[in-house]
Parts: structure tokens; sequence; C-alpha cells
């Protein structure tokens, strides 16, 4: 353990320390890049922080929520969150903001102007990126927005550099008076590394400064913004100094016939296929340091460039003049690497001698286990009922996008967030016979869902909306949101029911029904297609997996097997708590049955029985 | 110990993710470098599960690479098989005598290997596979989640570390009111093993 003093504590009491009375006490602990974000902005006196959830940045404003001495709060978007962000900035408070890849399209706009606006105590925006999309829609690569925005990025390649660059982030910030960019890609947020800290470290208490009464840096009128632009190119130019000086972008002299050029994980991977060449590790990736990257092409023999997802690097050191022996050509733009993919295209360099020969193939197939509606899952007996209506239907981000795959296969569109009440009123308008649903989350209505409501709403129609009120945001681990009234440490806040949203927008046909009831469902959907005007139905029913809902469940659902034929309609509903027989009949697993009696609603033959029967 | 990788494979909500947190912990009791990386989100809504950990000096990346797990602790067996481009020929595999079917077995005509033919593919592939009664144990321990606890007992038999060391990481991975059950799956895990059977 080197020289350090070892007095460990547990993952879970993160900050809150079991100290032996030592004044100073270092402590190696293993932390996901997300806690180590976390426990950086705490360490740096960040006092306010906030997000909306999305894989893989969630657990960020989830571990900053364990210190109380931090404001904390669930934003219903990202945009909203990054707004909020720059207000509390502006007023003096060092804030964090966290979001998902996509979700700093949804906050581009104040992006922009905050980058022209600067701040005046330290903002930190962390973009988790999901290269190989493990839970998102596409694979961009929000580098870009570093340069698009031209504010500096910073780039941890595991959970201490996470912790460490999230610390001085804030003092960059405050600094060169703009928003920094901390790019994450989930195998930094997810993975978890050790990270050395003091746990009795408590940052300072400052005062906030007087409110800067400063129109013409902060109000962004044309005549105000036209010189801002200006300072934002002279700060660029600023920023490469320091990218030149700054440790964070280093020289690793090894052997000299090989330079390797990368940044966040991809380092890791590269390192660990290439222990013997020389590195140059950017840190900092925008601006890049020209003149480092100039010494380092000159002092190896051949340069390449290993990065994931987009060209970012290279394009730069492109046009810098400095030719790159080996950069996407090889390394590939899709998908996620991993030491595979970095090892396959240094054999296409000829860096490394061809594998032996490859394993033997399985001799049998695998069945394949993609994800699936839990058992239970409020969203099935909604989507059972929308295939049995055999309408179009628009979906949108959350658990129940799974609807899509097989056996239920009952959705048409997805594309982003909030996007689906939108979608099926273009559907409408572009004068289909078929009549088009919406179906949205709680959490994604609340989160963007409600200007496409207010849209029809005002605009008229005839589109049905269902929103999918399971009480939560399910599918990013259980946040609250507006609709919930809980808070980000689990307090009571407002709550705002999604039937009084649609109330206040004067609709007329508002319905709230029990998820469950999947012939309630289906005689409304055709009861509201025959209707003249928007109808919106909050199919309400808890998430299975939270704890109230846990607390309420029924006994194991059984089938009575001298009344089951094996007709397999139940194996329709796509439940993994109903399995096949080898004589082809229905058997319930009685450890994972949720008792939501979808089952037995559908079974022509009444043989499927509550656990109570 | 050298460099030593472990892929924890199986179906969401099989006790992965707490049995990665418990064995990567413990490797940064014994003062070694550890990474760990699991997928959360989407992926883990019954799907197909992996939480890969390393210890070693100095650990770069924090996935294995194919052809690099020293130990395969598979939770499901059908999982197992999903994951052996991962193995050498001395790789050990643990596998947890748990069957969940995914839904194209169910619904659809798909087949779901055979015990046997589950053991003769690893077999061919690694020196030491061992088949784990997790269910039956953590059934008769009256909480068939511990079965994740039950297989990491019988991974301690091979690594070298003391049972003290595993009980306290144990305690400070668990909820307090679950410790005394998950040292018992811990124990019933540590006999499973009897190395002639490899």
């Amino acid at each position: 353990m080197e020289a350090l003093v070892f007095c460990y504590t547990r993952n879970k009491a993160m900050g809150r320390p079991m100290l032996s009375g030592r004044k100073e006490c270092r402590v190696k602990q293993l932390l996901s890049g997300n806690e180590a974000i976390a426990r950086g902005a705490y360490e740096a006196g960040v006092r306010v922080g906030t997000a909306y959830p999305g894989t893989p940045s969630t657990e960020i404003l989830e571990s900053l929520s364990r210190y109380p001495e931090v404001r904390t709060l669930w934003a219903p978007n990202e945009k909203v969150a990054l707004e909020t962000a720059l207000g509390a900035s502006y007023a003096g408070a060092r804030t964090l903001v966290a979001m998902k890849h996509v979700g700093l399209n949804v906050a581009a706009d104040p992006f922009f102007y905050g980058a022209y606006t600067g701040i005046e105590a330290g903002l930190v925006v962390v973009s988790a990126d999901d290269p190989g999309m493990h839970s998102s829609q596409n694979e961009q690569d929000n580098r870009r927005y570093s340069k698009f925005a031209r504010v500096p990025m910073l780039e941890p390649s595991d959970s201490q550099e996470a912790r460490d660059m999230t610390r001085l982030a804030f003092e960059l910030s405050e600094q060169f008076d703009v928003p920094v960019l901390l790019r994450t890609t989930t195998r930094v947020s997810h993975s978890h590394s050790i990270v050395e800290l003091d746990p009795a470290f408590v940052p300072p208490k400052k005062d906030l400064p007087p409110y800067p009464r400063n129109p013409q840096k902060y109000v962004m009128i044309p005549a105000h913004a036209r010189p801002r632009h200006v300072v934002v190119e002279e700060r660029l130019q600023r920023l490469v100094a320091y990218s030149e000086e700054t440790p964070l972008n280093r020289i690793e002299w090894g052997d000299r016939r090989l330079g390797i050029m990368t940044s966040g994980i991809s380092y890791t991977y590269a390192r660990e296929v290439f222990p013997w060449a020389s590195f140059l590790k950017l840190g900092i990736s925008f601006p890049l340091p020209a003149q480092k990257v100039r010494t380092f092409a000159a002092g190896v023999e051949r340069l390449i460039v290993i990065e994931e997802l987009d060209p970012f690097l290279e394009e730069e050191v492109r046009l810098l003049g400095v030719p790159v022996h080996g950069g996407k050509d090889v390394f590939p733009l899709l998908d996620e690497f991993n030491p595979d993919v970095v090892r396959a295209g240094g054999r296409k360099l000829g860096l490394l001698s061809e594998d032996g020969p490859a394993p033997p193939p399985l001799s049998l197939e695998l069945p394949p286990r993609p994800p699936v509606l839990c058992p239970g899952c409020p969203h099935r007996s909604v989507y059972y009922a929308l295939r049995r209506a055999k309408m179009i239907v628009n979906s949108d981000i959350g658990c129940y996008t799974l609807a899509v795959l097989p056996p239920l296969s009952t959705t048409d569109t997805m594309g982003c967030m909030g996007g689906s009440i939108s979608m099926a009123y273009g559907v409408e308008l572009a004068g289909r016979p078929e009549r088009a649903v919406a179906t949205i989350g709680d959490s994604t209505f609340y989160h963007s869902g409600i200007p496409a409501l207010l849209n029809i709403a005002y605009n008229g129609g005839r589109t049905i909306v269902i929103v999918l009120d399971n009480r939560t945001t399910a599918m990013t681990g259980h946040q609250g949101h507006p609709g919930t009234g809980i808070g980000t440490r689990g307090e009571r806040l407002h709550e705002i029911l999604v039937e009084d949203i649609g109330r206040a927008f004067g609709l007329k046909r508002v319905f709230v029904v029990d998820a469950y009831d999947t012939r309630e469902m289906y005689r409304l959907l055709k009861e509201s297609a025959a209707a003249e005007e928007p109808t919106l139905i909050v199919a309400r029913r808890a998430c299975v997996l939270l704890p109230e809902a846990r607390a309420r469940r029924g006994p194991a659902y059984w089938v009575d097997l001298e009344r089951c034929n094996g007709c397999g309609l139940c194996f329709t509903v796509g439940c993994p708590a109903i399995f096949k027989t080898t004589e082809g009949r229905a058997e319930i697993s009685p450890l994972l049955c949720a008792a939501c009696d979808l089952c037995a609603q559908v079974c022509a033959r009444g043989a499927i029985h509550s656990g109570n029967d | 110990m050298e460099q030593t990788n472990f892929l924890l494979v199986g179906v969401g909500g099989q006790g992965i993710l707490t049995a990665g947190n418990i064995l990567a912990n413990l490797g940064l009791r014994a003062g070694y470098d550890v990474k760990k990386s699991e997928v959360h989100g989407m992926s883990q809504r019954g799907g197909a599960v992996n939480s890969h950990v390393r210890f070693g000096r100095t650990v770069y990346s924090p996935l294995i690479s194919q052809g690099e797990a020293d130990y395969l602790l598979a939770f499901e067996m059908l999982e197992a098989l999903r994951w052996v481009r991962f193995l050498h020929s001395r790789s050990v595999v643990l596998v947890n005598e748990e069957r969940l079917p995914p839904l194209a077995v169910t619904s659809g005509g798909a087949h779901y290997p055979d015990p046997g033919e589950i053991h003769r593919e690893l077999s061919n592939r690694a020196d030491g596979v061992f088949f784990i009664e997790g269910p039956r144990l953590a059934q008769e321990l009256g909480n068939p989640r511990v079965a994740n606890v039950v297989l990491l007992g019988a991974l301690s038999t091979f690594l070298p570390f003391s049972t003290e060391l595993w009980e306290e990481v144990i305690e400070e991975q668990v909820p307090a009111r679950h410790f005394a059950l998950n040292r018992q799956a811990f124990c019933l895990g540590r006999v499973q093993i009897r190395k002639d059977d490899g």
C-alpha cells in the first residue's frame, strides 16, 4: 500500500469517515467514475448540483446528493438543469450539472450562450457519452461540443482522474471565466477503480459575492454578444497556452518507434495493449496543445491516434499538418472499444504479431437474451391492449421501448425524449386513415412531452396520448420527478399530476386507468378512436420494482393443468415468469411471478388463477 | 498472485453486481490495484449481465481481453456458454446450476442446451469446470438470492485470501440484517469444491 496510511472506510459511507484521530488520513476507496466526479465536486466546494437522470450519468447526482452541504435537485430536463446551473453560477455558487450525451443536445442552447457569458463561480458540465449504445439511441461523440462552443474539455481515464479533474475543472472554470465540459464515457462512469482521498476533508466555506450587475456580460442582446464573441476567441488562445503547459497533457516516453496519442478510456486500452510504446496522454483534449503534439510527433518514428468514436483528435492533428500513421483507418469509428478492438487495430498496422489459432466455435447456437419487461411490469398490459387495437404506436424513451421486441412487437417509432406526442400528431396531420397513439413514460412526459401535448390542445385534433405513469423514472434506477413529488434525497416535494396538466390545457377527454386492467385499456382505446377530440389516458400503476409495489404484491399465480390446453395465448404477453412445460402447457414461476393478473385476463380457458384462489 | 481476471456473468437480478463489489473490495483490501466494470441501465432488465473484475500490480484496462479470464463465474448455465471466448486452457469455470430460459425459448422455438452439452463445451476449453448447487443451497438457507455468495464461497477455495478477510468484506457489502445468512452461504459454497472433480 505504498506509504499510505490505510484506514479503510466503507464505500457506502463515502466521505463519512471512521477516523482514527489522525489529522490527515488518506485512504484508498473503490469508486465508480460517477462517484468520483461527485467526490471531486464536493471537495471543490460545489453548492448546487442538478441533472436529469440518463445512463451512464445518473449516479453523479445521486452520489452528490449524499453530501448534505450540497443543494441537489432533479430537473425535469437537461435544458432546465443547465439554465438553473448557469443561474446559480452567475449568482456566485460553484455548480455541477450532469447529463448523458444526448441530454446535451437538449441543453445545447444554454450551453452555447453560457460559453459567451462566462460565469462568476465555477460551472462544470458533465457529459457522459455512451459508445456502443448500451442504453441510448445513438453514439454521438460529444467531444464535438467543446470545439463547437469553444469551451475547454477534460477527459478522465479512470476514477482517480475523474475526481482530480473535477476539482481542477472548477478552478479552470473560474480562471478562464468559462463553463468547463467534463466528458466521460460509459466505461469511465461505470467502472470502479481506486481513488486516494482524505475522507475527513471538508471544503472551506465561502461567502457569496455581490450579485454581478453586469449586463454587458450577462445580457446577450446582439450589441453585447458581438464583443463577447471576441472574448470567446481570445479566451480560446489563452486556453491553448494552458493546454500546452498543463501536466494533464503529458508525454510518457517509452519505445520511440511507436508514439500513441490518446485520451479518456482509450488510454487504458492502449496502455494495456502497447505497454512499451511512447504516449501522448491528453487530459485536456480541447483545445489541443499543438506544440506538444508536434514535439511528440517529432520524437517518435510513427504516430498513431487511438480514440473511440469520431476522429476528433486525428482531424486536429492532421490540420496541424502532422502525419498520422494509423487512426480511423484501423481503429473503428463504430461501437465502443476494448483491448481486443485496439489489438486488432494494432495487428492491421503490423505492430503486433498475428494471433494464434482461434479457439473452436461453439457447436450449438445460443438463444439470445435481450432485456425484457420485468414480470409484473405495468407497461405490458397497456401494450397488450395496443397490439389488439392495431393502432400506429409512436413511442418514447424508457423501459417501455422494450415493447418493440417480440412477442409484444407493438412500437412503430421512437427517437428521442418527448418525441412521441408530436410524432403521433404528425401522423394525424398527414391524414392517414389509421389512428396513431403516443405512448410516453411519466418522467419523459415531464421532460419534454408537455409542450407537445400543449401543441395538440392548442391546434386541435383527435390524437390519443397514453402516459405510462409508473410513478418513477424507472429505467435509470428510480429517480423522482415532478409527478412523484420526490426529491434527490427521497424528500417530499410538490407533486404535479399528469391529468391535472391535461385538464389545465383544456382537454375534455382525460382518463386515469389502472395500467394492469388491459380490458379497460382496450375498451378506452376503441372508444377514443371514435372520438372527435384529443384523448389523454393516464395508465397508472407503480413500477413493480418500487418498494411500495413489492409490499402490495399478491401471492404468485398458478396454472390449472387440467384446463390448460397449451394454446400459447399467455406466452404472447412476453412475461419472463411464464414457462412452457415439456408438454407445451404453461407454467408460472412462483419466484418470478409478480401477480399482475395479465395472464389470467388473457387466458381463454380460465386456467390461470391467483394464488388467493 | 499475478494479474488475475474474473468474469462474472448471468442474468439481471441475480446479484452479480453485488458479487462483483465483494470481489473488487477484497482485492483492494488485499493490496492490489483493482478495476471493475459493468453496465447499468436498459440491459439490466432481465438481459444478459456481466461484471469484469481485475486484480494486479497496475491494472490499466477495466475490461478483460478475450482468452484472458482466469475465472469465469456463471450465475446461470446458458450464460456460461455466451462468454467462452474469454476462457483460456487453465481457466477455472464455476457454473451455478440455475436454469433461466430466455423468452426465445419460452415463447419461441429456441433450444436451451442440456447440462451435458454445457459441461462438454466448457470442458473442451478449460481445465477446471465445476458445477455449483447454488440454487439448492440457497433454497435450503431460505433465500434464493444468496446463490451469488455461494458461488463466491466456491471461488474462495482457489484464491490465497483468508476466510476472515472474505467475511469482513461481505459484511461491508451486504445489508447488516443479511450478513449471517450470507456468511452461511459463503461457507456452503466453500465445501462445494472438491478439487479432484475438476
